[in-house]
């Protein structure tokens, strides 16, 4: 009994090591690099999260095929390194020793890729499937473009300018012209009597003065 | 007329609100973007601190020179560049009516740098920068392949901002983008230009000082960048054994020149508006210093972020050598460092030859990085919106950079619109009764609809003509024409009884000795170096071909025959102008002279001008 199940389990460890190993059918190969992504908060990559993993990729298949028939048995890791990179596997557990397609395994990731990556809080960067490609995400377009906005608000400004300054220097022109105008008004009014630059009028208001040694003082004068 | 003329003073002229704005707006003129990038350029091409010694040459016996020249002319005698030289002497009248073209001819194309300058900058208040990243193409299953090829900076401005057809001779399309910016550049130029210099004047407080200050931010910004001291040791060092090529001696020549805006015609129009009794010697070797002082203040932070960018690129590459090595060897992350990345190669190149060879590293040369130079163009929109993405919270980096850009244009630009506006103005093309305002708004119609040709697609190739042929050797010519007609024509004697009524002092040997003999002896040594340097080979250009082998390298390609026409007819426009009005001059007065009852007004309108 001891010895069957000794055999039994060589056998299936043998089989396991013939199904994952690198560059083996429908294999993939994973590269994880914490400490770009996480820094200071860099988690030490063990049996645990190897554990986390097999159980992130047994989820990826059941959401995928929606049958529940992947355990994490199914799941087999090898070639563990330190950089951290490794190899995984799924296997059929329906049919014996097989592996899953690598192309169902593939769509199954892709489709999970953003639960994956949450898991252990790395992107698609630094928890690379070295034969899966990630979709790009799509450019971020704003509703309105941006530099016609700002084109806008500048224009707006430079035109209100524009149109300040020649409507004032119309009304700098303007004013310019009727005081003009109003000055030759008032010349003409004074050159109608002028004597020496004075006009004639100013010479009868009472500001003016008579000169006392010019005034008729008969008594001055010698009688004829 | 030798005898002191007393100038009317209420000539209806108009006139600086007050000293600072005429030194202001010839220290604006004289500053431009070529402080930014060529000063620098040449700097480290020519053997960094070395350069300095052929610049400061140049400097003292051909800038001020011609600077106190052109400014004493103005002032002296009042009036536009036309206007000045047909008061010197009518067959003179040809130098004034040359820079007027050189004038007309620059502001079309400089406008469109500007236009440039602006659709970069409205641009940049998008998160993130427009030119950081490549975008997807037609089925997003990767980037835009001639994004992937080059690199996104790259494909910014050649698809994005020029979309520029891979030869001269394919005009492209009108790129409509380019023609609303160009509109709001014109519109800003007639904004501040509309009433000549009362308008400008304001402005140029703004616009002269607004670059130093972001020059200064830059500065302090650019000093605690890593890499930037790397940077500035690379400027700086000096290698004398530049100084024996006669190349170094040119470029040192030339770069004084333009950098001043000589011969442009802008300087006399500013300095016509002074009053005579002022210092105009004080004044041209002020703007003169000023003007090398801000170019070696600008090339400090140019050259930090330079470093900067040389650094991170240095950086990558390592970087990048340094994840191949790990992921090929699956050895742990942060296994291998810059600092001990050579002691790692070593070691597994002689264990793992193969592996290593089949990895295909590059190598990483920090040297090789400083030595990727570029002006021009090139250093503002491709290599320095390239450092401005790796610098923290670049929207602003990028929005204050190309704010003083335009800045720096704008100031330049004013003094070039100014030598185009004043001999029209004195001209009287428009009635005396119509307002400035259209005259000015004629000329910028009229400008920013011929400068349309600048925005088809192979826009770009032509501005460089432009830029190579219109605004070099014309140059030179009127300049030398300038100090001749002033010393030999005029008269030293009688110019220099001028300068003394005008600055109160006697002139000093210095400038008897410059403007009679060393000045045109030095221009024409420079013009004739010039135009033997450009006849050496074939006139050509770098094109950008995406479909070119050598993509993303630029092909180089030869003009045309019929460009080359066009190039020599925009060298030698403005010179001819020279002979060409001497010659309409001569001939009038034959035909004068040959009617006894015609009295010749020109004794009366010589007197007039003069007085």
């Amino acid at each position: 009994m001891l010895r069957t199940l000794l055999l039994t389990l060589s056998v299936v460890a043998i089989a396991h090591a013939e199904l994952c190993k690198p560059d083996a059918q429908n294999a993939f190969k994973v590269r994880i690099s914490i400490k770009t992504a996480l820094g200071d908060n860099a988690y030490a990559w063990d049996a645990n999260e190897e554990y986390l993993f097999k159980a992130m990729v047994a989820f990826a298949m059941r959401r995928y095929s929606s049958k529940s028939t992947t355990q994490i048995s199914n799941v087999l890791l090898c070639n563990v390194t330190d950089r951290v990179s490794f190899w995984f596997v799924v296997t059929d557990s329906s049919k014996n020793v097989t592996t899953v397609p690598g192309s169902e395994v593939e769509a199954a990731i892709r489709m999970n890729r953003n639960r994956i990556n949450s898991a252990f809080l790395l992107s698609d960067k630094t928890l690379q499937f070295l034969k899966i490609t990630s979709t790009l995400s799509p450019p971020v377009e704003p509703s309105a473009p941006v530099w016609l906005i700002v084109f806008g608000v500048v224009l707006c400004l430079i035109v209100a300018g524009i149109v300040f300054l020649i409507v004032s220097g119309i009304q700098k022109r303007k004013k310019k012209n009727k005081e003009s105008t109003e000055r030759e008004n008032l010349e003409e009014k004074v050159e109608v009597t002028l004597e020496n630059g004075i006009p004639c009028e100013a010479l009868d208001l009472k500001a003016g003065h008579i000169n006392g040694v010019f005034a008729a003082d008969d008594e001055r004068f010698t009688s004829l | 007329l030798s005898a002191t003329p007393e100038i009317p003073k209420e000539d209806g002229r108009p006139k600086w609100d007050n000293k600072f704005q005429y030194l202001l707006s010839c220290i604006g003129f004289a500053v431009g973007l070529g402080n930014v990038w060529r000063f620098p350029y040449l700097c480290q091409i020519h053997g960094g601190g070395a350069f300095l010694i052929p610049y400061f040459v140049a400097l003292v016996f051909e800038g001020i020179p011609l600077l106190h020249l052109e400014l004493a002319l103005g002032q002296r005698l009042r009036k536009g560049s036309i206007g000045a030289w047909n008061t010197i002497s009518p067959y003179l009248e040809g130098v004034g009516a040359g820079s007027w073209v050189v004038s007309v001819l620059v502001s079309l194309y400089y406008n469109i740098v500007l236009t440039w300058v602006m659709w970069y900058f409205i641009n940049s208040f998008q998160e993130p920068l427009p030119w950081s990243v490549c975008p997807l193409n037609e089925n997003r299953t990767g980037f835009n392949e001639e994004c992937y090829e080059s690199t996104a900076v790259n494909y910014f401005w050649y698809r994005k901002t020029l979309n520029i057809t891979p030869d001269i001779a394919e005009s492209g399309t009108l790129q409509w983008w380019l023609i609303l910016c160009l509109a709001t550049c014109w519109a800003i130029v007639y904004l501040c230009t509309i009433r000549g210099i009362e308008t400008t004047g304001k402005a140029i407080y703004v616009t002269a000082i607004f670059p130093y200050l972001v020059l200064t931010i830059f500065l302090i910004q650019g000093l605690t960048l890593p890499g930037a001291t790397d940077g500035l040791i690379y400027l700086f060092t000096p290698n004398l054994n530049t100084l024996k090529n006669p190349r170094v001696w040119l470029d040192a020549a030339t770069q004084i020149f333009f950098s001043l805006s000589l011969a442009f015609g802008g300087l006399i129009a500013f300095a016509s508006y002074n009053s005579t009794k002022n210092d105009c010697e004080k004044d041209a070797v002020t703007v003169a210093i000023v003007n090398s002082m801000t170019s070696l203040y600008a090339s400090i932070p140019v050259f930090s972020v330079l470093g900067f960018k040389a650094t991170t690129a240095y950086w990558d590459c390592l970087d990048r050598n340094i994840i191949s090595v790990i992921n090929e060897f699956d050895l742990p992350e942060e296994s291998i460092m810059r600092q001990n990345y050579t002691s790692w190669i070593s070691f597994l190149n002689s264990s793992y030859p193969e592996k290593i060879a089949g990895l295909k590293l590059k190598s990483c040369n920090l040297q090789e990085f400083l030595d990727q130079s570029v002006s021009g163009t090139g250093l503002a929109f491709i290599v320095f919106t390239q450092a401005i993405i790796l610098m923290p919270g670049s929207q602003a980096w990028a929005i204050l950079f190309f704010i003083m850009l335009f800045s720096l244009g704008l100031s330049s630009m004013f003094g070039n619109v100014e030598g185009v506006f004043t001999p029209l103005l004195e001209l009287q093309i428009i009635p005396k009764s119509a307002p400035k305002e259209l005259l000015s708004g004629i000329i910028c119609l009229i400008s920013f609809l011929i400068a349309l040709c600048f925005t088809l697609g192979s826009g770009s190739y032509w501005i460089d003509i432009f830029d190579r042929y219109a605004a070099s050797v014309p140059l030179l010519v009127i300049a030398f024409f300038e100090v001749v007609g002033v010393a030999y024509v005029y008269k030293i004697n009688r110019f220099s009884k001028d300068v003394e009524w005008m600055t109160g002092r006697k002139l000093n040997l210095y400038w008897h000795i410059t403007w009679r003999f060393i000045s045109p002896l030095l221009l024409l040594i420079v013009f004739t170096a010039f135009v033997t340097l450009q006849m050496q080979k074939p006139p050509s250009y770098t094109a950008w071909n995406p479909k070119y082998e050598g993509f993303p390298m630029k092909e180089e390609k030869v003009y045309p025959l019929w460009v080359q026409a066009i190039c020599v007819l925009l060298a030698a426009l403005p010179c001819l102008c020279v002979p060409l009005v001497a010659l309409f001059h001569l001939v009038k007065q034959k035909r004068r002279s040959k009617d006894p009852s015609f009295v010749p007004p020109e004794v009366f309108s010589h007197q007039g001008a003069n007085s």
